[in-house]
């Protein structure tokens, strides 16, 4: 029963970090129709802003939890950055196919780029404790701080956007855009400064997602993004891509079949059943978890 | 001139012409240039690789240009080749039917294990095809993604697939033990066999694209419905093509498996960063031409150049020295480079136009023509 309880809280401490990560991906994708592959790089941008900010922070004496502003301010600029400089032009011209080679070229090169700038490297960096190592013990289940924040962090932040979403105007003009684009622009939505404002809210995401990988796992490397964006990914298609509350969804199934399978079948084949969770879905209910199966029209 | 009489004299050019070739280079591997160290060390190595990265290539551009259906578990399928090839390989060593990998016995079994390779990464893909291909679009992206890493994963947890292979493998390590892996010498021997292979699988995937099923396939590309419509059994023909598609996957994977004396997963992996991942396989296509082969396989050579560097830089020191400078961080000017081809070319260096030996004369004549028009029209204008 211990095992069980203390796997059930790992996998929701690794459920609610791919939530956050896979709502930047649904965001992106439910607006724009793409499956934006730079997104995990978002996270080692941000998990690089974090450790660079530190000693910043904690020389001006607040916790060192703080760095996570800088980091959010500076991957919602990456985001917005790689929207303006590589997507909208593509959207313009190109087609569905172009834009996802695209994607994966903006992956490869922020991997390769922050690699080429000396300060960071190819070498793996540690980072600073982020939150107290203090833990509660409740009968035989010790809950350190560090997973209670993360998950707290998460349900926070999912309740926020979700509240953002549906109450404030720019969520209304995204969900406006991600419907039809063409009646948007007529009611007066200016849709390319919404698309720039989802990529900026969805990488802003993908830097709190980071600060949640540090306080886990304290190294940060370049291509640390990429297992972590394929399966937040994968949370987010599992849930019914372009759904939010479908990506928080996800991400919690995804964490907790990885958290479960790890200590109960075999740690090297957590991936393969995450994706066999993934495959069995979609055969069975083709739009994710709680995507509507819309007919085709003719 | 007749279709009949266009496709004969095709036929025939392209047969002289390629026989040309394989001549030209099967007197420089015996001559006094096939001994020098930069044909061992340089060009050999390189023509392994083009091989089977063409055979890649061609072979996705199938489902992707042809089919029009984005799949994400090519290199998959090349693992189960280069692991059922090198797996039977050593079968047969261990067995004692070769010793040395000389003779004409030692050829035999290496065509077989080679062929059986592509069998079973067809038969795969036909596994793989009937449930995935039932969804479109992203979410068949996806799914093909799953199905890739899930079949790296349980290769790797295999244990005959790891260490000394067979009964003496563990799981989880990299197969070092392979019966095709032969050294340096013998790569050069037959090199003959990679470029042989390569030619056959192209000229039957451009005999497939251009049969009945090449039709088919283009109608369900363009419109699905339209297809079904006009009495096309979609769900036959897709499933077909992607087994057809994996099966060269698997020829490629057989390839690799002779080239390369160790084989691991995580090369064939989804997170690796190097050339043999499915997504650099997707960017070889449509950086080629969507739905043209040729295309391809100029992507796939130009893919190879650019990659070569990282381990090898013999061709960038022939760079002018203020060029080479760029060269140090390879993979950033390849991204870099993929952009701007993306941004400038949506539709690839090809487009769909297929380069013909016959027809080059003319079709750089309607080329010409066209230019002429459009620049006529914008002077009427």
């Amino acid at each position: 029963m211990t095992t069980f309880i203390q796997t059930l809280i790992v996998g929701l401490r690794l459920g609610s970090m791919y939530a956050l990560v896979a709502l930047g991906y649904t965001m992106v994708y439910g607006i724009i129709r793409l499956l934006n592959f730079a997104h995990g790089d978002f996270i080692m941008v941000g998990g690089y802003a974090i450790i660079f900010s530190v000693p910043a922070v904690k020389a001006m004496g607040l916790p060192i939890w703080v760095a996570v502003f800088p980091a959010i301010i500076v991957c919602a600029l990456v985001g917005m950055g790689t929207e303006l400089v590589a997507y909208r032009p593509v959207r313009k011209n190109g087609t569905a196919m172009s834009a996802l080679i695209t994607a994966i070229a903006m992956s490869l090169f922020l991997e390769n780029l922050a690699q080429a700038i000396p300060a960071i490297g190819p070498n793996p960096k540690v980072a600073t404790q982020i939150f107290p190592s203090s833990g509660i013990k409740i009968g035989k289940v010790t809950l350190d701080s560090s997973t209670i924040l993360t998950i707290i962090i998460g349900l926070a932040v999912m309740l926020g956007l979700y509240f953002f979403i549906q109450k404030t105007k720019i969520g209304r003009a995204m969900r406006c855009v991600s419907e039809d684009k063409e009646a948007a622009t007529l009611m007066g939505i200016n849709v390319n400064r919404t698309i720039l404002i989802t990529f900026g809210i969805g990488s802003g995401l993908a830097a709190v997602a980071s600060l949640m990988y540090i306080s886990a796992y304290p190294k940060v490397f370049t291509t640390l993004g990429v297992m972590l964006g394929l399966k937040a990914f994968v949370a987010a298609v599992l849930g019914g891509i372009g759904i939010i509350p479908g990506a928080m969804l996800g991400g919690i199934v995804i964490g907790l079949v990885e958290s479960f399978t790890m200590s109960y079948i075999s740690s090297s084949l957590s991936d393969a059943f995450v994706f066999l969770i993934l495959i069995v879905v979609l055969l069975i209910k083709p739009a994710g978890l709680l995507g509507k199966n819309v007919g085709e029209k003719v | 001139m007749t279709l009949k009489k266009m496709n004969q004299k095709g036929f025939v050019v392209n047969t002289i012409v390629l026989a040309c070739l394989f001549f030209l280079l099967a007197l420089l591997s015996n001559t006094g240039a096939g001994k020098g160290n930069f044909f061992r060390l340089v060009l050999t190595p390189s023509l392994w690789q083009c091989g089977y990265l063409i055979i890649l290539a061609t072979s996705l551009n199938m489902v992707l240009g042809f089919m029009g259906q984005l799949s994400l578990c090519h290199c998959a399928f090349m693992a189960i080749g280069a692991y059922t090839a090198a797996l039977m390989s050593l079968a047969f060593q261990r067995a004692g039917v070769f010793k040395s990998p000389k003779g004409a016995v030692f050829i035999l079994i290496m065509f077989l294990s080679i062929l059986c390779g592509g069998l079973l990464a067809a038969a795969f893909g036909f596994i793989v095809g009937i449930p995935a291909l039932r969804l479109k679009g992203d979410y068949l992206a996806i799914i093909t993604l799953g199905f890739g890493m899930i079949i790296v994963n349980v290769i790797n947890n295999l244990p005959f697939c790891g260490q000394n292979g067979l009964a003496e493998g563990s799981a989880g390590s990299s197969l070092y033990k392979n019966g095709l892996g032969f050294g340096m010498k013998t790569k050069v021997t037959y090199l003959w066999v990679a470029i042989l292979l390569t030619i056959l699988a192209v000229v039957m995937m451009f005999k497939y694209v251009r049969s009945k099923f090449g039709r088919a396939i283009q109608a369900i590309r363009d419109d699905e419905i339209a297809a079904a419509a006009s009495g096309i059994n979609t769900a036959h023909y897709k499933v077909l093509t992607f087994a057809y598609s994996a099966f060269f996957a698997g020829i490629a994977g057989g390839l690799y498996a002779c080239a390369n004396g160790s084989i691991s997963t995580s090369s064939f992996a989804f997170t690796n960063g190097g050339i043999l991942n499915s997504t650099f396989v997707v960017v070889m296509v449509v950086l080629g031409g969507m739905g043209s082969l040729t295309g391809s396989i100029v992507a796939a050579v130009l893919m190879f150049f650019v990659n070569y560097e990282i381990k090898n830089g013999a061709w960038v020191a022939m760079l002018p020295s203020g060029i080479q400078g760029i060269f140090k961080y390879p993979m950033l000017v390849y991204a870099f480079v993929l952009i701007v081809v993306i941004l400038f070319r949506p539709k690839g260096i090809f487009g769909d136009y297929e380069f013909s030996l016959v027809h080059v004369r003319e079709d750089l004549a309607k080329h010409r023509a066209l230019k002429a028009q459009e620049k006529a029209e914008m002077k009427g204008v």
